[in-house]
């Protein structure tokens, strides 16, 4: 047994002096390797009388263990130091610029429309497109503004050929023909889109961007276009109350037509939407007009409803408190990223449009 | 539409006060553009004579004017204009006065060292008109009220009103106050009309040729005789000067004052000037005459024209000519009422480039039955003011004016507008309008008042129900959340991804116009055709265009000349093929300039390169839901990228159309536009080009499959030919054992040193992995040899030892 109670000792005092990871491996395999000072005990038990066997062989596995034990302790200690030791070592200037990386933006406009699809989605409207290149008939006469119509005057029209048959539509409506002539009523669509007029000065550009709606179906009326166009405007601008101001109007293609005022006031410079007595204009609508229906084959005894139209620009200048409408298209790069939106803030039904 | 409350209250009496005039006139679909708060102030303008000039000591180009303002003594005032001379009656304005045009307000000043108490007014300054060119000269006619105000002493304020071109009838005022009335706002004073009662006869012949498009159909007129043209008496030039208009005598101002009190146009001449009698008639082409407004004008063939036994006096219903024009001395006069064809009118004046207050009014339909209330009220005035003998009215006509009439199912008011009035005020409404109608069973049988163009049938009649009772009257009806259709088609979601994949990218997103310059363009038309814009509004917005790059570049030169050095720029828009609708396609497209890490302290600067696009042009159709394994690319790319540095990305071998090009620009062409930048690519993906993905997202999960044995790398280099593509090795290495080859990646591309001039060599690293069981030695030492037999055999490549 002392030979045991030596190995002991004497491992304890080569514990105590200072030793690195494999000093203390080498320490191990003189112990418990194949020839080790433990193992060579192991092979003494069978030369040990049976009555003494017993009890060397218990003793010998406690020793062995706590051997084992005290080891592994140094070695978790010298490797705990060696981390310490590391970490104290390894020190680098954190406020060091992270790596570089570039953010895209998504243009207010389009931005804009997406929010605009988002609430309208809800009360079910899908989205419907034109060309931006259309037919005379299409842009005017199939929307009952014919040929010497005075209304016409107001729109500046591009036009692709001498015979003033093909132009660049002056707003989305066309979109309503085309849905109309190519489906059967109901119709409850919107439109976005780009429009063109030969117009340029500080709050004209030669291209702008449109939203048409159309709603069509047995009973729709002045009120269902009020309600609408109500929902929308309190959704789109976030408020739960908006002043809102129906205005009869004038367009060829809907009879009634009206022009809505939304209620404003200036705070600091800054436009507050909602609130104040000063009214904008912001969109034209009214009820389609039975030539318009006519000429696209709807039954007119049949079928009615409203239509609207709104710059979509204009929408995103109010809301973001953009003073330039000519900004939009110039691609100046500091007015992109300023304006813009992170590509990831989707405006949606169930997150809302804004964060 | 210019108009003031003391001229509506001629046909309206009402006690509301202007405040709710303004709102009221909005509510019935007037509305109101401005209004002018300028008349308080206006007294402030007197009517003064120049006494004496100076020129100005130290400017040779300025007057010193002693003034009379009717004070006893004289105002000094400085003033640059050439007809300031002595003896001229002007407008004199008094410092602390607020020049309207302007609106600032004046103030004694030294004008180059003089002073100057007040100034002497043009017409422009006091928004009279847009001349600009000198001071006022007033008639020896204001002689008699020196020092008194010019502008009358009416507090009433200048209205502005936006007329909708529906409604000729409130171009008068006549036709406003009518509208007011019938929405409560006063009363409409019923007229006595005064009726010419004359024996004379009508001397002068006219006659209105029947031809095809004649754009006069009644032509009314009477002689008046002896007349003496004078100033117009004060009531008669406040009137005009109220609605900002200036009177020029007696005769005009009575003509203009009957258009804009009953929106009746007429035109006097000078009877005397006119060869033997009017005919009516369309024009030939190369007819000349000079109008009033002092331009020479050349017509073509089918222009209404009033003309006499020597030629055109004028363009009826448009302009007058100077031959036949009034002046102070016109002793007899004939004055003409009469009605033109709207869109005889409109294209006249378009084709002459002609806008006068006339042809306004009469392409927008003045009302038929007014031609003798014209002429009864203007003769008499002309008869009251300058004397003369009026002779019986002569009216001669083509057509005869058909009332309109239809039935009017008042229940329709209520389907339309959601709202309900009664019976008896639809009636009463309509009524008011200057509507007769029968009863007819459940119907109404309407006549429609003659000056109203714009109503042809019944939902016009619901309009004006709805205008008169109050828009605010229609009530809100919420929408229902209910979505019968999906929101956007398939290819339009893949637009909404495709947009904002890119700008994920670090791509800012732009917006530019649908044309661009022409010359631009034609850099990267390629073979496209250039589609012209007849009326472009600059030349360099002549074109459509055939590729967005143009644009894009245009304004990415624009942000490198404001300093940035390396910018990423995309739009997602259209491109023009051809002329006629639908010739377009859907173009993602995006540049970027100059360097990736640009002045990093711990990334290598480098300049941006075709693998940077290529990077986001796969990327983003991947994200899209394409698989790039299928992924076919090759060299042949339109010439406006660099032929040897630039892709052409198929979805699929094989496929008919290209799904994107990717690459860098032409150097050619970033040479010929001086762009100063490192670098510059850019791509195009063709969103028309793509396949709509057919199933849904759950569709395009399929079973998931994944083998846990043990999987092992292995690396190869070959020694290739430099014309061998790399895409051939990993092609050759993948048609080996599809179950087995898991991934294959180029890890290194190599020329130089130790290899021969011809080749490069190109190492690969390939995943061995199976899903039935774990490889051994022999298995993979087998699929090695396979790997390097194969890709020797198709490509030439020898293994590299």
């Amino acid at each position: 047994m002392s030979d045991l109670k030596k190995i002991k000792d004497e491992l304890l005092l080569k514990l105590k002096s200072k030793l690195n990871l494999s000093e203390v491996n080498q320490m191990k395999s003189d112990l418990f390797g194949k020839n080790g000072l433990v193992s060579s005990q192991f092979k003494k038990i069978g030369t040990i009388a049976e009555t003494e066997r017993k009890k060397f062989a218990s003793e010998l596995n406690v020793i062995k263990d706590e051997l084992q034990d005290l080891i592994n302790l140094k070695i978790k200690e010298i490797e705990n130091e060696e981390i310490r030791e590391k970490l104290q070592k390894e020190k680098i200037d954190i406020t060091l610029p992270e790596r570089p990386f570039v953010r895209g933006k998504i243009h207010p406009v389009s931005q804009t429309i997406d929010e605009i699809s988002s609430i309208f989605s809800e009360i079910g409207f899908s989205v419907e497109e034109g060309p931006d290149v259309e037919s005379e008939y299409n842009n005017f006469t199939a929307l009952n503004t014919p040929e010497n119509h005075p209304a016409r005057d107001m729109h500046d029209t591009f036009y692709l050929d001498e015979k003033k048959e093909r132009l660049l539509r002056t707003h989305t409506s066309p979109v309503q023909i085309r849905t109309m002539l190519n489906d059967k009523p109901p119709f409850k669509i919107i439109a976005p889109g780009r429009t063109y007029r030969s117009d340029s000065d500080q709050t004209h550009a030669p291209m702008f961007h449109q939203v048409e709606g159309l709603h069509i179906d047995k009973d729709i009326n002045m009120g269902h276009l009020k309600g609408c166009l109500n929902y929308f405007i309190k959704e789109f601008f976030e408020l739960d109350k908006i002043k809102m101001r129906f205005r009869p109007s004038h367009f060829p293609f809907t009879e009634p037509s009206a022009e809505v005022d939304i209620g404003y006031e200036m705070k600091d410079g800054k436009i507050l939407i909602g609130e104040g007595d000063k009214w904008l204009e912001i969109l034209g609508c009214g009820m389609v007009h039975p030539n318009v229906l006519r000429n696209v084959k709807v039954d007119s005894t049949k079928f009615q409803g409203y239509a609207f139209g709104m710059g979509i620009d204009r929408l995103a200048m109010l809301k973001y408190g953009i003073n330039d409408l000519r900004a939009f298209f110039d691609c100046d790069y500091r007015w992109l990223n300023h304006f813009g939106f992170d590509p990831l803030d989707v405006p949606t039904n169930y997150r809302g449009l804004s964060r | 539409m210019k108009i003031t409350f003391d001229w509506l209250k001629d046909h309206l009496r009402t006690n509301l006060k202007e405040k709710n005039l303004l709102e009221q006139l909005t509510n019935v679909g007037l509305e109101v553009e401005g209004v002018q708060n300028l008349f308080s102030d206006k007294e402030l303008f007197k009517v003064a004579k120049i006494i004496k000039t100076t020129v100005h000591p130290n400017a040779d180009r300025l007057k010193v004017c002693e003034v009379n303002i009717g004070e006893k003594e004289l105002k000094k005032v400085v003033c640059g204009a050439a007809n300031a001379v002595e003896g001229l009656i002007t407008v004199y304005a008094p410092p602390g006065s607020i020049i309207p045009k302007t609106k600032t307000k004046l103030a004694v000043a030294k004008i180059r060292g003089e002073t100057s108490y007040g100034m002497l007014c043009s017409e422009s300054e006091l928004n009279l008109s847009n001349e600009s060119d000198g001071i006022i000269e007033l008639s020896s006619g204001y002689k008699k009220i020196i020092g008194k105000s010019y502008f009358s002493k009416s507090k009433s304020n200048l209205i502005d009103l936006s007329i909708t071109p529906n409604r000729p009838d409130c171009l008068g005022i006549r036709g406003i106050a009518r509208d007011l009335a019938a929405s409560g706002f006063g009363k409409l004073i019923e007229l006595k009309e005064k009726k010419i009662k004359s024996n004379i006869r009508h001397t002068l012949n006219v006659k209105i040729k029947k031809e095809k498009n004649q754009g006069c159909i009644i032509f009314g007129s009477c002689l008046i005789t002896n007349v003496k043209n004078t100033e117009s008496p004060q009531w008669l030039k406040d009137k005009l000067i109220s609605i900002g208009q200036k009177p020029i005598s007696a005769i005009v101002d009575i003509t203009n004052y009957v258009m804009f009190d009953i929106n009746r146009p007429l035109h006097a001449y000078d009877a005397d000037k006119i060869e033997k009698g009017i005919i009516v008639r369309s024009s030939k082409s190369g007819e000349k005459f000079t109008a009033l407004d002092n331009k020479n004008y050349k017509l073509e063939d089918g222009m209404c024209v009033i003309s006499d036994h020597k030629g055109v006096l004028g363009l009826g219903g448009i302009i007058g000519g100077t031959r036949s024009g009034t002046e102070v001395d016109t002793k007899n006069i004939l004055l003409e009422s009469a009605y033109f064809k709207p869109g005889s009118i409109r294209t006249t004046a378009k084709k002459l480039n002609l806008d006068t207050d006339a042809k306004f009014r009469f392409e927008r339909g003045i009302d038929p039955l007014s031609i003798e209330d014209g002429l009864n009220k203007a003769a008499i005035l002309i008869k009251e003011i300058c004397g003369g003998k009026i002779s019986k009215i002569d009216i001669q006509k083509i057509e005869t004016h058909k009332t309109k009439r239809f039935k009017f199912d008042t229940k329709l008011f209520e389907k339309i507008a959601g709202f309900k009035i009664s019976i008896n005020e639809i009636l009463k409404i309509l009524e008011n309008l200057g509507f007769k109608f029968k009863k007819k069973k459940n119907l109404f049988e309407l006549t429609v008042p003659s000056w109203r163009p714009d109503i042809t049938q019944e939902v016009d009649v619901v309009e004006e129900l709805v205008r008169i009772s109050g828009y605010d009257k229609i009530r809100i009806i919420d929408p229902i959340k209910e979505r019968k259709k999906p929101t956007l088609n398939k290819s339009q979601k893949l637009f909404h991804f495709l947009q904002r994949s890119v700008a994920s990218k670090g791509y800012l997103e732009a917006i530019t116009w649908s044309f661009t310059d022409s010359n631009y363009n034609d850099y990267f038309r390629n073979t496209k055709k250039e589609i012209k814009i007849v009326n472009p509004i600059s030349t360099e917005l002549d074109v459509l265009r055939s590729s967005i790059f143009s644009n894009l570049i245009i304004y990415m030169k624009k942000n490198l000349d404001r300093g940035f050095k390396d910018l990423s720029i995309y739009e997602i828009g259209p491109t023009f093929t051809g002329s006629r609708p639908g010739e377009q396609n859907i173009v993602v497209c995006g540049l970027s300039s100059g360097k990736k890490s640009r002045l990093s302290w711990i990334e290598k600067e480098r300049n941006v390169d075709v693998f940077d696009v290529k990077k986001d042009v796969v990327q983003t159709l991947i994200e899209a839901g394409y698989k790039s394994e299928e992924f076919f690319i090759d060299n042949k790319t339109p010439n406006y990228y660099h032929p040897g540095k630039s892709g052409r990305l198929f979805l699929k071998k094989g496929a008919d159309s290209v799904a994107a090009y990717f690459g860098e620009i032409n150097p050619g062409i970033t040479k010929k536009i001086d762009m100063k930048t490192e670098s510059l690519v850019g791509f195009e993906i063709f969103l028309d080009n793509l396949k709509l993905m057919e199933k849904t997202l759950n569709g395009q999960k399929n079973k998931f499959n994944v083998s846990d044995y043990q999987k092992s790398e292995r690396d190869f280099a070959f020694i290739v030919n430099k014309d061998v593509n790399a895409q051939d090795l990993i092609n050759a290495i993948a048609s080996v054992d599809q179950n087995l080859i898991s991934n294959i990646k180029v890890f290194d591309v190599y020329e130089g040193d130790n290899i021969p001039e011809s080749q490069k060599s190109i190492a690969i690293s390939v995943t061995i992995q199976s899903t039935m069981k774990t490889l051994n030695d022999n298995d993979l030492e087998n699929i090695n040899k396979l790997i390097i037999e194969t890709v020797e055999n198709k490509t030439g490549a020898k293994i590299r030892s």
